[in-house]
């Protein structure tokens, strides 16, 4: 994964409350194989209207703001579904960074598994952060060492998670860091299945299939 | 010290904690359904393998149709392919697959507890939000993200941060016609669609010890819309009556053992919780929601708010896109709301209790609009029509099918129009969930029969 330190990029203001992962990529796209770019799925209903023209005005349908690459959004962003492709959304279009008030949790952590900066503003600076933009694509300044953002005059801080801080910071990826303690995890299992007998999981007895 | 129930079990599956305070997690279930793809393909990058099959279950419900039982029957080869990914991944790895033709298959949340691979005390994670489920037998459950699928599936294991812990305490007694379905719409509301972002919930209180295993199922599974990373009930004598000789639930000498280890699950009296949240039994009303967040929910003697009654001015434009998207107007009576046709479905209450709840209020009645019944699992339907309960269904003119995840999220093609307005027993209004442009009613399954006779959201109370 691409580490993150410093973004100096165009940002989109959305200006919406409960952003939910149904939004950012509709279930009937989620078929698709991801290397079709699933940047054309993003908040698909919203930048298009039912005949699937770009609904005129939305941020999306701006001009340049398929160079932006950070997202500024009001509380709840990524609520609801677990689904990663909301994620895979975003970055496709070329988001590196969402700024919100506050995240659902699991968007947040696919979020850190895919490179995407989750950064968390109070309300009164998401608003801000809104107001300076005043809804055209802008440019803004996301520093995640000094987890600060600046845009022209204004400077806010931005919280995240230490942990997710470092692996952003790194670009690291869990698989290799849990495969060191392979070991550990072997003896743990050991022990856990000796004083757990009951949890083997054989299947029963072979029920006829249908 | 004092240890609450989330923290005994949590505790019991920590490997080892990391600088930063991450635990890594010991996995004792993984479901993975149609939607896992993306992480078989990131092992397939890798060349890794699955570490322990024999605690991964594959399941067949985001896209089964619920018209047939035939993969050939199935005409969309986008989605028959989403099937076969499934049986083909899960078939490479040796994993159990519960499969479309399977007298086993149903909902991944339906399937677990009727199996009896959901118990007290275990750490349960599934590609899908609504894993939040499971809690409800005292076990920690939770959805991920396809990227912790992979990991999940390459090391058995996973980095979490230990959220905080909240009570929410529903004492006294629930007044007729009012269920689980209530309670959760009722404290979603009121602490908002993030309230318990951040929390693990212990739902507690003599309200909630009254309910039946299939009520806190409803429950826990709506946790996650209140922002809870889990929620969970400690286990009961009705959990182990529930349990008991269920296909996969231990017997003999190991169900003592097991049974003496779960009887241990349990908040200590004095146990410290984050954040304590207390509701009355007796002021719980039937709920409905009106908006497209499970926030925006109401007793159904309420009125559609007003913007312009909004002091909030971010709230009040969230309100007015709301009614909007809803095509409703500001102070409108919820049962003015004429609806234009139902589901009964879901992981969130599509049990047997709740396709008897619906058909109780239906039996001799019509339906005023069309909709379908898909019961949470293949055994529910098998049970149902044992009791005659399709029939009930069929002769009130709603259509009776298969199993799956179906209208709630209309992946297999069961969609609502644009503009129309169903009354749903789902989880989730949100613009477009059940089609695109289509407009989601929630509420419980004796509410959504109610709303089927009368043609318009009702006070089943009254009928
Ligand atoms: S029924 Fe709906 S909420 Fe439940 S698992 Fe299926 S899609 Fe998810």
């Amino acid at each position: 994964m691409e580490p993150i330190k410093i973004l100096d990029a165009l940002a989109c203001p959305l200006p919406l409350a409960n952003v939910d992962t149904d939004q950012l990529i509709p279930a009937r796209f989620m078929k698709e194989p991801r290397s079709v770019g699933y940047g054309q799925f993003l908040l698909h209903d919203l930048r298009h209207d039912a005949s699937g023209r770009p609904v005129e005005g939305f941020i999306l349908n701006r001009p340049q703001a398929d160079q932006a690459k950070v997202l500024v959004a009001r509380r709840n962003f990524g609520g609801g579904s677990s689904r990663e492709a909301a994620v895979y959304a975003l970055v496709d279009y070329g988001f590196r960074c969402v700024i919100a008030p506050s995240f659902g949790d699991i968007f947040a952590s696919n979020a850190v598994n895919n490179g995407l900066l989750p950064a968390t503003v109070s309300e009164e600076d998401a608003e801000a952060l809104l107001t300076a933009l005043s809804d055209t694509p802008g440019p803004l300044r996301v520093d995640l060492e000094a987890q600060r953002i600046e845009a022209g005059e204004l400077s806010v801080a931005f919280s995240i998670a230490p942990t997710w801080r470092t692996k952003l910071l790194n670009g690291w990826d869990d698989i290799d860091m849990t495969r060191q303690h392979a070991e550990r995890i072997r003896r743990f299992a050991a022990d856990y299945a000796e004083r757990r007998p009951w949890l083997d999981t054989t299947p029963p007895e072979v029920i006829s299939r249908g | 010290m004092p240890t609450t129930l989330f923290d005994k079990v949590w505790d019991a599956h920590e490997i080892l904690r990391g600088e930063s305070g991450q635990s890594l997690l010991w996995i004792d279930r993984h479901f993975v359904h149609e939607g896992s793809f993306h992480a078989f393909n990131k092992l397939r990058e890798r060349s890794l393998s699955v570490a322990r099959p024999d605690l991964t279950f594959g399941i067949a419900d985001h896209y089964v149709p619920t018209l047939t039982r035939r993969l050939d029957a199935i005409g969309d080869a986008k989605v028959r392919g989403m099937i076969e990914q499934l049986e083909g991944n899960t078939h490479e790895h040796g994993i159990t697959l519960f499969g479309l033709d399977d007298p086993r298959q149903g909902i991944v949340h339906v399937l677990g507890p009727e199996q009896g691979l959901t118990q007290p005390g275990l750490l349960m994670v599934c590609g899908d939000s609504h894993t939040s489920t499971h809690g409800a037998f005292g076990s920690i459950a939770f959805g991920i993200g396809a990227s912790e699928v992979a990991h999940v599936l390459a090391t058995q294991t996973l980095w979490q941060s230990r959220p905080k812990r909240m009570r929410l305490s529903v004492e006294g007694e629930l007044p007729p016609g009012i269920g689980a379905k209530d309670i959760a719409l009722t404290w979603i509301a009121r602490l908002g669609a993030d309230g318990a972002r951040g929390y693990a919930i212990e739902y507690a209180g003599s309200a909630i010890r009254g309910l039946s295993m299939e009520a806190r199922l409803t429950l826990c599974n709506l946790s996650i819309e209140g922002g809870a990373r889990c929620g969970m009930v400690a286990p009961d004598e009705t959990t182990f009556a529930y349990l008991r000789s269920r296909p996969f639930a231990p017997r003999g000498e190991r169900w003592e053992q097991a049974l003496a280890y779960w009887k241990t699950l349990q908040s200590d009296a004095d146990a410290r919780f984050d954040s304590e949240v207390t509701l009355d039994a007796a002021e719980i009303a039937p709920t409905v929601t009106w908006g497209v967040s499970p926030e925006e929910a109401l007793p159904i003697d309420g009125q559609v708010p007003d913007p312009a009654q909004v002091q909030d001015a971010a709230r009040a434009r969230q309100v007015r896109d709301s009614l909007d998207y809803m095509g409703l107007a500001p102070g409108q009576k919820l049962t003015d709301i004429v609806i234009d046709r139902i589901f009964i479905g879901s992981c969130t209450n599509a049990r047997l209790e709740d396709l008897r709840a619906a058909a109780a209020v239906l039996r001799g009645r019509r339906s005023q609009v069309p909709g379908i019944v898909s019961p949470g699992s293949t055994q529910v339907k098998r049970q149902a029509e044992a009791e005659g309960l399709d029939v009930v269904f069929r002769e009130a003119g709603l259509e009776w099918r298969e199993s799956g995840c179906s209208m709630c999220v209309g992946m297999n093609g069961d969609l609502v129009a644009a503009g129309e307005r169903c009354a749903s027993t789902t989880n989730r209004n949100f613009k477009g969930r059940q089609g695109p442009g289509a407009r989601t009613h929630l509420m419980s399954p004796v509410m959504v029969a109610a709303a089927a006779v009368a043609g318009r959201l009702a006070d089943v109370r009254e009928l």
